[in-house]
């Protein structure tokens, strides 16, 4: 017997990339929010840790035509098939997990031994190595977050949907005596942060939250989302992430899909 | 074929035995030594990675909570927005110890060391957990509706405090109770549960 009562999540986001500025005011709340540590030399940005990341795409056209659109990418969360997400497949230790209760990715800073095998199977680069101890200019240690514990070198993390923000809605709920939330209890950090309200989180299997409202995801094709809008990245992987994205612009919904390009024969 | 190798060896190792008298006392040496041995891994050796520390004061459970109307949550309660306070601060102990109330030696130390100087009583807290590990008391207590005595003992009293928790101890009452069986890695509770 399951002791789990009501119904299953499925936390999950809509990015609109049509309200997207690039600020990175995400980033930002995001690296405060779960003690991500900063490095004194951050040029090298292939070393550099960020849990959501906001990348640039152009559409590759000469001036007059060329346009530019902003992606945020945090974890996307994939569901892959019952739960069995590139990531969580791969891991020997356990340490990242796939939970069916919350559809959330859970990566255990304790358990990894940082082999690194979900950041060679994780086709979206989310997952981050740690290869120094973290270490905070002076007096920053005392702005850490207490809900989120620091890791060490030598292990893997990534974003966790701020699960700790759940966990504190949740002890919020018990102690009036619902289990239910509200959908405005349980937010991310880089949801709070953004001020173009272009990400929004929620419950995907809950009609009455905006992003299952805007997702419309399909049951029947794997999440897919009904919005002819709406995309999710490298779709055809059969990763089923729960982070949709949305834009008017065809050439950005084509972005989001690529796939590997035979070379033209000469 | 037979083997002429093994059947020289064993009966040359025979033949050794019947003339050595000294087998006795060898093993009965041996056995003494096993048994001094193990004594001293499994009573002193422990003695050495552990030490015992005495609390700032040594608080009775048993005598306040004769005296509260509340229970355990007189004390010890629920913040409104569901977390846990945990060990009371200063400020709930003066309500009653402004003075001294009683002529206990501990009762009139606590009143001059802490209470006049305004100073926290650094209590040393068994249980308080690591900083990758979330407990919540809200679930536990509210929702499932544990009595403070399924984990933490009788200690409401008793005069001293049960030492340490370990994570058996919740993970036997989880897979009992099959809590939130919602991990595809291992068909139990996840980590995340209590682990992030």
């Amino acid at each position: 017997m399951d002791q789990h009562n009501g119904s299953n999540k499925k936390f999950g986001m809509v990015i609109d990339l049509d309200k997207c500025t690039g600020c990175g005011a995400c980033m930002v709340a995001c690296m405060a929010e779960n003690n991500v540590p900063v490095r004194e030399d951050e040029t090298n940005k292939m070393l550099s840790l960020h849990w959501m990341r906001v990348y640039r795409l152009t559409n590759g056209k000469p001036f007059p035509q060329s346009e530019e659109c902003f992606l945020p990418r945090p974890c996307q969360h994939c569901e892959g098939h019952h739960g069995h997400s590139p990531c969580v497949s791969v891991c020997p230790a356990t340490a990242t997990d796939y939970d069916m209760h919350t559809g959330i990715v859970s990566q255990i800073p304790t358990r990894c031994f940082g082999c690194r095998y979900c950041m060679a199977a994780c086709p979206y680069h989310v997952r981050q190595f740690n290869w120094w101890d973290p270490v905070w200019p002076d007096g920053m240690e005392r702005m850490l977050n207490p809900n989120v514990s620091v890791r060490m070198r030598g292990i893997v993390e990534k974003c966790s949907f701020c699960y700790h923000r759940y966990q504190i809605a949740k002890d919020k709920a018990y102690a009036e005596g619902r289990r239910e939330l509200q959908e405005g209890e349980y937010q991310t950090a880089c949801t709070q942060a953004c001020p173009a309200g272009a990400i929004l989180f929620g419950d995907l299997n809950n009609p009455k939250h905006a992003v299952a409202r805007i997702a419309q995801p399909d049951p029947a094709r794997e999440g897919k989302s009904r919005n002819p809008n709406a995309f999710r990245l490298l779709e055809r992987l059969g990763t089923n992430p729960k982070i949709y994205y949305l834009s008017t612009r065809e050439w950005v919904r084509k972005a989001g899909d690529t796939e590997v390009r035979k070379p033209e024969k000469a | 074929m037979e083997n002429p190798k093994a059947n020289i060896t064993s009966t040359a190792a025979g033949q050794h035995e019947k003339k050595d008298g000294a087998g006795g006392p060898i093993i009965l040496f041996f056995i003494l030594g096993l048994a001094a041995s193990l004594v001293v891994g499994w009573v002193f050796v422990p003695e050495t990675f552990y030490y015992t520390k005495e609390q700032p004061i040594d608080f009775s459970h048993a005598v306040h909570n004769e005296l509260v109307d509340n229970g355990c949550q007189s004390c010890h309660f629920f913040r409104a927005d569901g977390s846990y306070s945990g060990s009371p601060r200063l400020a709930q102990c003066i309500e009653c110890h402004q003075e001294a109330n009683s002529d206990d030696p501990n009762e009139i130390r606590f009143v001059e060391e802490y209470v006049k100087k305004g100073r926290e009583v650094p209590w040393l807290v068994y249980s308080r957990q690591p900083a990758c590990v979330f407990f919540s008391h809200a679930a536990h207590v509210k929702m499932a509706a544990i009595d403070c005595v399924t984990c933490h003992g009788p200690i409401g009293e008793s005069d001293s405090l049960r030492p340490y928790m370990k994570m058996d101890d919740c993970a036997e009452c989880h897979a009992q109770a099959k809590v939130s069986a919602g991990s595809v890695q291992t068909q139990k509770d996840g980590c995340l549960v209590c682990h992030h």
